[in-house]
């Protein structure tokens, strides 16, 4: 057995044994997830988003919507009873990065698409308390703003990169998709996406 | 989890993991010296820091070697128990499905004779009952409350569900198709078809039918193209129409505004008045149908003037 004194001593040997303990848990826990056929697998009718909801979900990231809304539902009933069925591993496939978050300032949206009209998601991010006097949310009146899609094609090639699978008629249709749109259209087309392929039963 | 693409995966997890705990318990062992005998001096490590600093080879003290050889049992204890290793599922074959799947049952057989004796009765019945309205404000509040308001006044655009006025109907079973199947109402935009002064004129006939402060004169210019353009669906007097959700643009309840420039606004771009289908949004949740009912009492009670 290697002594206390030689481990120390050894700056590199210290390194390489730290690093081994320190990644097993990694190893363990996180590698075999990407061997597994229920997170790597679509669920049904599952599609990559959109040019639109794609531009929508890159203001949900910009505007931090995560840190106060989670997208993910645990398997309790008291969540499920609120906010539908509990998540799956394979609703995620397409979120680089996941947005699960892990504060609940606000309620989670992961099933939140059709839940509500676009034109109350239109009076809710101008000024939430038009619609729901009691929240807390800031209102987003900037949104109300033309889109900037220049970049939307470089995120779809990027995106294609690890196996989105936008073809190229997609990609180029991107931009057109995108003309004369609002920012505010593209984070309601994003929301009004989020969860409709849940599970049915 | 027993879904993975090889079967390399589940002995991995376990070697790794048993090699870990059992590797943990042999180094710590290896490394921990006995314990010294009364009046023995403990062993001087032969180096010295800053001229006089000496280090001591004591040995490490038992109650915290105890900890961690506890931690391997738990862990040892844990994994034969609970699922860990690969695809061993564990002694207690639990599972996060299996526990919600209980608790949800546990919930059902708690509340389905509840639920079984309001279906038993119509709408108007449950919505006098109070259990069932202190039922239905709850769902309502969870489900309903933020377009309709948590006093069911509603918003802008949202209508109000404690006045008389109804867009589609106020009765018991239009209220329940209502919630149940949700509604898709649709104005047209107006405003290329008319042009900005037909507009006008338009909305100050609206305005007159009321009887709000308008212009006569741009009134009856109106006339004419509201019994054109808009009586298909608010009928020749304005009356409206509740199975097309048309409102009635007699009376003083405005649902996105009764101001001239509201009113030119909802004319020219049109209005998409959308109630989503509660079916839907229940999908998944348990006594659906009850729940459907219960809103419908609900509803339909908060406008009964007691």
């Amino acid at each position: 057995m290697i002594s206390h004194a030689t481990i120390e001593k050894n700056l590199g040997l210290l390194i390489v044994l730290t690093i081994l303990i320190v990644s097993v848990g990694g190893l363990v826990q996180i590698v075999p997830l990407f061997f597994q056929t229920s997170t790597t697998t679509p669920v049904a009718g599952l599609k990559p988003y959109t040019a639109l909801q794609l531009s929508g979900r890159d203001i949900y990231i910009r505007e931090g919507c995560v840190g106060c809304h989670s997208q993910m539902i645990r398997p309790f009933r008291a969540e499920t009873e609120r906010y539908g069925h509990y998540s799956v591993a394979g609703e995620f496939v397409y979120d680089r990065p996941f947005l699960w978050g892990s504060k609940r300032t606000g309620p989670d949206l992961q099933r939140v698409g059709g839940r509500y009209s676009d034109a109350w998601h239109v009076a809710h991010l101008m000024n939430p308390r038009d619609v729901v006097p009691e929240s807390n949310m800031p209102a987003y009146p900037w949104l109300d703003r033309p889109l900037d899609g220049s970049s939307i094609q470089t995120k779809m090639r990027r995106l294609n990169l690890v196996g989105h699978g936008y073809s190229e008629q997609e990609i180029a249709g991107a931009s057109a998709e995108l003309e004369g749109k609002k920012e505010l259209d593209a984070v309601i087309a994003y929301l009004q996406v989020l969860g409709t392929h849940a599970p049915k039963n | 989890m027993s879904d993975f693409t090889h079967g390399f995966w589940p002995i991995y997890i376990s070697v790794l993991t048993l090699v870990s705990i059992i590797g943990t318990w042999v180094f710590l062992k290896s490394q921990t010296t006995r314990k010294l005998a009364p009046g023995e001096k403990p062993e001087l490590i032969e180096h010295t820091w800053d001229g006089d600093l000496q280090d001591l080879n004591n040995p490490l003290p038992r109650w915290w070697l105890g900890l961690f050889y506890g931690t391997l049992v738990f862990a040892l204890a844990y994994l034969v128990l609970w699922p860990g290793l690969g695809n061993y599922a564990g002694v207690l074959k639990w599972t996060q499905i299996g526990e919600y799947e209980a608790e949800v049952k546990a919930a059902e057989t708690k509340f389905q004779p509840v639920y079984a004796g309001f279906m038993k009765q119509d709408i108007a019945t449950v919505a006098a009952d109070p259990d069932a309205r202190a039922i239905g404000k709850h769902l309502f509040l969870t489900y309903c409350s933020q377009c309709h308001g948590s006093d069911a006044a509603g918003a802008r655009g949202f209508p109000n569900l404690t006045d008389s006025d109804w867009l589609y109907g106020g009765d018991p079973d239009t209220i329940k198709a209502t919630l149940t199947d949700g509604r898709a109402a649709v104005m047209p935009a107006l405003g290329e078809a008319i042009g900005p002064q037909g507009t006008q004129e338009v909305a100050n006939y609206v305005m007159s039918l009321s009887g709000r402060k308008h212009d006569a004169a741009l009134a009856e210019a109106g006339k004419a193209k509201f019994a054109e353009n808009c009586a298909a669906c608010h009928m020749p007097d304005g009356t409206g129409m509740q199975a097309m959700g048309a409102p009635n643009l007699t009376d003083k309840v405005w649902l996105y505004g009764g101001s001239e420039a509201t009113i030119i606004e909802s004319i020219s771009k049109g209005r998409n008045g959308v109630m989503p289908a509660m079916a839907q949004t229940l999908g998944t949740t348990s006594n659906k149908e009850a729940k459907l009912h219960l809103l419908a009492a609900y509803v339909y009670g908060l406008s009964q003037k007691q």
